[in-house]
């Protein structure tokens, strides 16, 4: 007798396509939030699967803050260039420039939480009803909460405590003029399933996923890049070692960790075996137990 | 063995795993949160951060042992509070199956969680206090679960540490609880284990408390639960998603139909039938971005390309030709009302069936039952949230659909508000 089994990988796609499918058919105006992180290249991948042999119908969106790795920008460039997708830029500096929001000061500064209005403004102006992020509920316990469709009214908060129930596999993306959604196509993805799916369909990353020799300094049990705009602490100092990333924002909130994984069976076997969540080296959710849970309730991502 | 270490992480393991979701039931202070930390704890699927993080708050709470309950609190009010507001989702895997839990509260206002929760479940765990034994709300989990056809329950029978792991007690709630389920949940794949979840005993690893319990632990339980049964294999059904038109000059006149398979096998060459346009023809090919496939079964997503021209848009199906779903816009069902704003007899909603939209008036409500007794009342009008009544819908146009029993897929829908665009209500056709 044959096996009518999916793998679970298989499965996980295969709910993915179905609802980045679900994007397309219920919003007129969707957009893909890419960060250059390997989440949003997944859901690349994922989106051209979904819609092969057309080509990807929605644009992707990147909200620049300016403290970007070099290497993030070049791959962004790269993949839109191939995959003849459209892109499109909302600038955290401009944000700054137009005085919509105020630059951090201090040596902890980071643009991370500015992000959201930049988001929010680019949402607006394009008039997206939906946009798909990579977040992920194995992630952070307030992403735990999230929906697959979550809906975002008309100031663009969410309203954790108030959410429409999520049935079976049907969507309901019903909402006002103004109001929009996010919608989180890997929701039920861990970090381990991500980086097993980019080995299995061979998936293209950008090299700071790999080891590389990079400046970096130690602050509060983080490696941090060094970099122009990261002011250093008195005590602080730079130095040359081999790191990679784990995941891929902002300079001034990605931690990286000492590796000499160059190949992804390499990464698999360390982060099988590493002990800390991918999160962990995030610098800008560790301002509070609740920080996470507080700027998704205004808009972030 | 069960725990998780690198070495058995191996990709190509990795990459035939199977996927269980479950959901946990139980009434407050039961050890549902407990017994969730307990499981990623001693599966080794906690990190290091969460753990300092529990264990940092786990002292500034007062509490003696690592408050194991805490890894899965995630909301601001619900720490404080102590309590689980809403579904949370837990991932936690092992060498052999990679485990999705939806974690809902236990009150009593929540059944609209439990039903979110439960919707897309293959198997549920049902948490009985053995202090308390078998209560009103035992139940009503054990029915919700039965209700939403989910194929499996494990009943754990918690707090065995407080009872000095005795086997009376174990073998009491045992026949109390069958007592109900031979009567109401024919056909239910039943089990039963003896734990203690705060001290671990046979949750992962086997108790040396109870030797008089030769059974598996709840982890072997969730490891080996069949789940190839699970899924509709016998009749095809596709509901079309969305059209797929390159509009590009290598594929021209390219037109498929992408969608999720919700029952059956389908492979080229086989009869259809389109619904509502009531045309038969054939599957040219099954596309996918990998290639073209021989076949393609639930829960597959693939696009399909028919022999003939015929009009065929979002919200129409795709059924075997000799095994055709129901078509009507009569429809009885079981719903659960999950909104404060009560369910008028005569009102007015939007219905959501697969990727079909329509409207819809509910123009009888046939009973409402009381689901701790499963008494019928009759005779009312308005339906409060959390209450589960059968109904009767008339829709703008009709659905295509199976009944719930059959396919939990093509038979089940979704009521929305108009005004509110709030689902108001899960509905499980009969």
């Amino acid at each position: 007798m044959k096996d009518y089994n999916l793998t679970h990988l298989r499965e996980l796609e295969s709910e993915a396509i179905y609802i980045l499918r679900e994007v397309a058919a219920q919003f007129e105006r969707p957009a893909l939030l890419f960060s250059g992180g390997k989440d949003s290249i997944v859901l690349v991948h994922l989106s051209r699967k979904a819609f092969y042999p057309a080509s990807i119908p929605f644009p992707l969106v990147h909200i620049d803050t300016g403290h970007n790795f070099a290497e993030a920008i070049t791959f962004r460039d790269d993949l839109v260039k191939k995959f003849n997708a459209r892109l499109i830029v909302g600038s955290v500096q401009e944000s700054i420039d137009t005085g919509r929001v105020v630059e951090e000061k201090g040596i902890n500064a980071s643009r991370n939480v500015l992000q959201t209005v930049t988001l929010l403004d680019t949402i607006e102006k394009h008039k997206f009803d939906a946009a798909i992020g990579g977040g992920r509920r194995d992630e952070e316990k307030a992403r735990a909460k999230e929906r697959f469709f979550s809906h975002r009214d008309e100031f663009g908060q969410w309203d954790p405590k108030n959410q429409r129930p999520e049935l079976w596999n049907i969507f309901n993306g019903k909402k006002r003029m103004g109001e929009h959604f996010r919608v989180f196509p890997i929701s039920n993805w861990t970090e381990m399933d991500v980086w097993q799916y980019i080995l299995r369909e061979n998936i293209e990353l950008p090299e700071l996923y790999f080891t590389h020799e990079r400046e970096v300094f130690f602050r509060d049990g983080i490696w941090l890049a060094a970099a122009p705009f990261m002011a250093m602490k008195p005590g602080e100092k730079a130095e040359k070692l081999n790191v990679r990333c784990r995941t891929v924002g902002d300079i001034s909130c990605t931690g990286l960790v000492l590796s000499t994984a160059d190949n992804l069976e390499d990464i698999i076997r360390e982060i099988a075996a590493t002990r800390v969540t991918e999160r962990g080296g995030r610098y800008d959710d560790r301002r509070s137990d609740a920080a996470m849970e507080d700027r998704k309730k205004e808009g972030y991502f | 063995m069960t725990a998780t270490t690198e070495t058995e992480f191996s990709s190509k393991a990795y990459l035939n795993m199977q996927l269980l979701r479950f959901t946990t039931a139980g009434s407050v202070d039961d050890g549902k949160s407990t017994l969730i930390g307990r499981l990623l704890y001693d599966s080794k699927s906690l990190f290091e951060d969460q753990l300092d993080a529990v264990k940092r708050a786990s002292v500034q709470k007062g509490s003696e042992h690592l408050n194991l309950a805490l890894f899965t609190d995630g909301l601001r009010a619900e720490r404080e509070q102590g309590i689980t507001i809403d579904v949370a989702y837990r991932y936690f895997a092992t060498p052999n199956r990679k485990f999705i839990i939806a974690d809902t509260p236990g009150h009593i206002q929540y059944t609209r969680n439990m039903v979110t929760g439960a919707s897309t479940a293959n198997a549920a765990i049902v948490l009985i206090d053995a202090r308390n034994g078998v209560i009103e709300q035992t139940y009503r989990h054990a029915f919700l679960a039965y209700l939403l056809g989910i194929p499996h329950i494990v009943v754990c029978i918690n707090k065995m540490d407080l009872l000095e792991y005795r086997q009376d007690v174990f073998e009491k709630i045992k026949a109390d609880f069958n007592a109900f389920v031979e009567k109401v949940l024919p056909g239910e794949d039943l089990r039963f284990i003896p734990i203690s979840a705060l001290k671990g005993d046979n949750v992962v690893k086997p108790s040396q408390n109870m030797p008089w319990y030769t059974g598996s632990t709840l982890l072997e339980t969730l490891e080996t639960i069949p789940i190839d049964k699970d899924l509709d294999m016998v009749h095809q059904r596709f509901p079309v998603q969305y059209v797929i038109r390159p509009e590009s000059d290598e594929f021209h006149d390219y037109r498929g139909y992408a969608g999720r398979i919700a029952g059956g096998i389908f492979h080229p060459g086989d009869e259809v039938m389109v619904f509502p346009a009531g045309l038969q023809t054939k599957i040219e090919r099954i596309d996918t971005f990998d290639g073209p496939a021989d076949e393609a079964f639930p829960p597959m997503s693939v696009t399909l390309l028919l022999a003939d021209d015929i009009d065929i848009s979002r919200g129409d199906m795709i059924a075997g030709a000799y095994d055709l779903p129901k078509a009507s816009s009569e429809i009885d069902c079981m719903i659960c009302w999950m909104n404060p704003k009560p369910m008028q007899l005569n009102g007015k909603y939007a219905v959501k069936h697969n990727s079909r939209d329509a409207r819809c008036v509910i123009d009888a409500i046939s009973y409402v039952l009381n689901i701790s007794t499963l008494e019928q009342i009759q005779n009312r009008t308005s339906l409060a949230m959390n209450e589960i009544a059968r109904i009767h819908l008339r829709t703008t146009k009709p659905l295509f659909f199976d009944p719930y029993t059959t396919n939990r897929q093509t038979g089940s829908l979704i009521l929305i508000d108009e005004a509110t665009n709030e689902t108001v209500a899960a509905g499980m056709i009969l």
